[in-house]
């Protein structure tokens, strides 16, 4: 694809360089959400930015990396709660800071949020959480709209790129304002969905500097009790805030009919019932209940347009006034114009369309799948020889669960595998070995703790760290063990195997994931240990950081005996040829995906496979 | 004659000028489909339409199906496509053009596909005999027929013969060119800012490649490449498995585990008494393996011959 249309880096937008645009001519620029929020930030004079990468909300991190370093100090961080933590750091030092992650990684940074919002800032601090309605790329689809109403976070609702950029940079003023951490909700089509947006000027207030007041900054009981009503009288607050912010809007219509709704879903609404009277708010949490109820009042019946659970209408209707809602949009998966229409059909708002009759066509399935020559294959075919169970993790090596390799048993959250399998080998009832795989990434972000905890209680494990040197899952990032950061500069980098030694692991083996003989071995003897034992398979990914593309194989077809022991790699450049033996297909290789890692040359019993003779 | 000097007849945009105009773009990850619909949003954008562009990344590399929705308009709300209102489907991949067809409106949708087909590893999962891999067994005439204004086009050959397989893309635009009301001109100038500098002579040339196949098309290919062998799995006789072939001489086996660990379909297993048993017996292709690697020859497997013509 690199010859007719380019890929990443060199495709990215350079949204930086207008910063010096004089302010009459406005410049305007197609932008995704995840641009436009980092463009938003950046305009509000941020200094500091974290994350830790994750499906839909990575690129607001690397858009971020492309403003200068003399602007702003931007980083991979290990996990979502350093990220958290460090930007929490920069606005007690009086600047103002950003994270980001996706919805997930907010369970991760929960512990801090819990406590930063009795803490509020000082300089603002905006923490982005992208969630993905519909379970595009992640492993639930919960909603955060919830969580801000539980950490009491203000949680603006951005419906289109123009507005996250805008509401990206006043949330700064709202989080200083307020003294409140404020919590922008993206989800996976405000994110990835580009559109014209009209840029504005950097401004950075004034440098702050740390302000020491305890009683602010020192959670402990005697100041957390005090801090809390505070948050009360904040909520308020920003109740009779939102019900006059210039994000409202309040678009009168139809009598008969009004519609609540915020961020995404108000597209949908105005696709599909555009004369409707609209009342869109700019935040699901705290509702400025007042103008809510003008608003129901001024209409026959109201009904609530909102992606996930019934965030605004739950509040609504507590609050006394009648609206409905989830009676007729779903709960569960991504709102679409069709759904939205659907609802209001069995609402009897809409008249049903005719049913269009589907052409009952057969395509077959394609999930995604491990690249050709993926390093994690072998690890799995390992595992899968030795009939182990394996508690797996999160990252491309959770596709192994999949068939053709289908050997992972468990997949839960980051980090989980490792305590996992703990906890089946402490259980007594597994007769198998007991095999927890980790990525590299997955490993530095929650990985540790767990690690040692299987040490320090004798946990009779193997745990394989399947370390292809880089965050691949998430598009190839940076992290502590690649030796490399965000902006791609060397730094420090992590020695997996000093670092598990240290943990106090006894058998500590790195093998080459690509020597099939090795790998096997290695696992077979992991097993066998009593005790925890790690092996470290080590390869650097074939598609990031750079691509890697050696001679491609080729099946020797007179030889092949159809026996389908490569097949079983899942190798995409694998295939059947027109050749049968005993009424199996024979082998071929697409020497345009062949990445020549040699796997299948290894497993293949009849020796047929070689490289390619031109 | 040069596709720049004809009339397209762009059946697509201006015609209500109150609703957008709606082109999804679909194929395999590591197919260039985001690109694609970049240079779309591009084109559109500079024509000074409203434009939305909506893809989920996320899985997109990692050979799965991939969609992206480019709307534009006067005014677009929704960045997403509802079902059956798509105008245009290109599609990058045979399959994946048929996976999401019903997107197309019924009333005049143009579908516009590479006949090229990759087949998915799992494709290839049915090992009972004269078993073939599962691909779409819609032929691209029948798709064709099927909606009003389809083009199937062999664009990886075409790009093949032009010298690269890779600007089979550009030659996808180029018949897409002729269903959007934009001048070829204005095509090319926004490719040539997403290709490298030492392909815009390659580029131009799939891309009117393209545009002079699609006006004067047969619009359906006279072979269709392949990548790999697909048939029609539904069309043909499965045998079973014969699966009471294998026999294991106890006395002979010493339980080295080899067979065991060696067999692709997992049907072996050590029992108690630690002898190799055949635990999954539907599972066994009679593949052989485990008769040739057993170092005590005790496993046989008496197969039928070969059945002829499979293929
Ligand atoms: C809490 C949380 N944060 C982020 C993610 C997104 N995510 C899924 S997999 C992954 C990275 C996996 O990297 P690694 O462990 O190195 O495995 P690889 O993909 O490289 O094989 C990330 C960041 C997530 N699912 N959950
Ligand atoms: S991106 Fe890298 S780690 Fe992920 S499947 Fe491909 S080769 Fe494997
Ligand atoms: S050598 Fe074999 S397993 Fe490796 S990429 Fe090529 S076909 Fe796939």
């Amino acid at each position: 694809m690199d010859h007719v249309l380019e890929t990443r880096a060199s495709a990215r937008t350079p949204i930086a360089e207008s910063s010096s645009a004089p302010t009459a001519q406005r410049a305007s620029r197609p932008l995704t959400g995840n641009e436009a929020i980092a463009r938003g930030a950046w305009e509000a004079g941020i200094r500091v930015a974290a994350a830790y990468p994750g499906t839909p909300s990575t690129e607001i991190m690397e858009s971020l990396a492309d403003y200068p370093a003399e602007d702003l100090h931007a980083q991979w961080s290990t996990n979502e709660k350093v990220a958290l933590d460090v930007a929490i750091g920069a606005s007690f030092a009086g600047v103002r800071a950003l994270a980001s992650m996706k919805h997930v990684g907010l369970n991760v940074a929960a512990d801090a949020l819990m406590s930063l919002t009795y803490i509020g800032v000082n300089g603002g601090l905006v923490i982005v959480v992208c969630d993905d309605p519909g379970i595009h790329s992640s492993q639930n689809e919960q909603d955060t709209r919830l969580f801000s109403r539980f950490a009491m976070v203000p949680c603006l609702e951005p419906a289109d790129a123009q507005e996250a950029l805008v509401m990206t940079r006043e949330a700064f003023d709202l989080s200083e304002r307020f003294d409140t951490p404020v919590i922008i909700r993206s989800t996976t089509r405000l994110s990835h969905t580009r559109s014209l947006v009209t840029l504005g000027e950097r401004t950075v207030p004034p440098s702050g500097h740390f302000r020491e007041d305890p009683r602010k900054n020192v959670m402990v009981p005697a100041h957390a009790r005090n801090r809390h009503p505070k948050l009360i009288e904040r909520e308020a607050a920003l109740r009779a805030h939102f019900a006059t912010s210039g994000h409202v809007r309040w678009e009168a219509g139809r009598r008969d009919i009004g519609i609540i709704t915020a961020g995404t879903p108000y597209a949908y609404v105005k696709e599909v019932l555009p004369d409707a009277s609209i009342l869109k708010l700019p935040a699901a949490y705290p509702l400025p209940l007042d103008l809510i109820g003008r608003f129901c009042a001024s209409v026959e019946r109201v009904l609530v347009v909102e992606e996930l659970e019934p965030a605004m209408e739950t509040e609504i209707r507590a609050a006394g006034l009648k609206v409905e809602g989830k009676a007729f949009f779903p709960r569960v998966g991504e709102l679409a114009p069709e759904v939205v229409r659907a609802g209001l059909e069995s609402a009897g708002i809409l008249e049903p369309q005719p049913k269009v009759e589907p052409w009952q066509l057969t395509p077959p399935a394609r999930p995604p799948v491990l690249c050709s020559g993926c390093p994690h294959t072998m690890s799995y075919m390992a595992l899968r020889a030795l009939d182990a169970r394996v508690a797996g993790d999160i990252g491309c090596y959770t596709l192994a669960a999949l068939e053709p390799l289908r050997s992972i048993d468990t997949c839960v959250s980051m980090g989980s595998s490792i305590a996992n399998a703990v906890g089946i080998a402490k259980a007594g009832t597994e007769a198998k070995p007991i095999i927890a795989t980790i990525g590299d990434s997955t490993f530095l972000h929650a990985g540790i703790p767990p690690l040692i905890d299987a040490v320090y209680n004798d946990a009779n494990i193997t745990v394989i760290i399947l370390d292809n040197h880089i965050t691949a899952m998430t598009g190839g990032q940076d992290h502590p063990g690649t030796g490399r950061n965000l902006r791609g500069s060397e730094t420090a980098r992590v020695d997996f195997e000093q670092m598990v030694r240290a943990c106090g692991v006894k058998w500590v083996r790195k093998v080459d994931s690509y020597n099939v003989a090795e790998m096997y071995q290695a696992c077979r003897e992991a097993a066998a240990f009593k005790g925890v034992a790690v092996v470290i398979s080590d390869r650097p990914c074939v598609l990031d950081p750079v691509k890697i593309k050696g001679p491609p194989l080729e099946v020797q077809a007179k030889n092949c005996i159809a026996c389908q022991s490569c097949m079983n790699l899942g190798c995409p450049a694998l295939g059947w040829s027109e050749d049968m033996f005993e009424g199996h297909h024979k082998v071929r290789i697409n020497a345009a995906l062949c990445i020549g890692c040699t796997l299948c040359a290894q497993i293949c019993p009849s020796d047929c496979i070689h490289p390619s003779v031109q | 004659m040069n596709a720049l000097d004809k009339e397209s007849a762009s059946p697509h945009g201006n015609r209500d000028a109150a609703r957008p105009t709606n082109v999804l773009i679909v194929g395999v990850g590591g197919q260039g489909v985001l690109m694609v619909s970049k240079v779309l949003a591009a084109l559109c954008q500079s024509e000074g339409f409203e434009v939305k562009q909506s893809e989920v990344h996320g899985m997109a590399k990692r050979g799965g199906s991939v969609f992206s929705h480019v709307r534009f308009g006067e005014q677009v709300w929704s960045p997403t496509i509802p079902r059956g209102e798509a105008d245009i489907v290109v599609a990058l991949e045979w399959a994946e053009g048929v996976r999401w067809l019903d997107h197309l409106r019924r009333d005049g949708g143009t579908f516009i596909a590479d006949t090229q087909r990759i087949v998915p590893p799992i494709s290839f999962r049915n090992r009972t005999r004269n078993a073939a891999s599962a691909y779409a067994p819609e032929t691209p005439a029948e798709v064709v027929a099927l909606v009003g204004n389809g083009f199937a086009l062999d664009a990886t050959s075409m790009a093949t013969g032009l010298g690269d397989r890779r600007v089979a893309n550009t030659v996808l635009l180029g018949a897409l060119s002729t269903v959007l009301p934009f001048a070829a001109e204005h095509w090319l100038a926004v490719i040539e800012q997403f290709v490298p500098a030492k392909t815009k002579d390659l580029n131009r040339r799939a891309f009117l490649a393209g545009r002079d196949w699609a006006v004067s098309a047969e619009r359906v290919p006279a072979a269709v490449a392949t990548d790999a062998v697909a048939q029609k799995v539904t069309a043909r006789a499965i045998e079973t498995a014969p699966a009471h072939l294998l026999t294991i001489n106890e006395a002979w086996c010493k339980g080295c585990d080899i067979c065991v660990k060696m067999c692709p379909e997992r049907c072996l297993s050590l029992n108690a008494r630690m002898v190799a048993e055949l635990a999954r017996p539907d599972a066994c292709t009679a593949c052989h393996l485990c008769e040739w690697l057993c170092p005590d020859y005790a496993i046989r497997i008496e197969s039928t011959p070969a059945v002829k013509g499979a293929s």
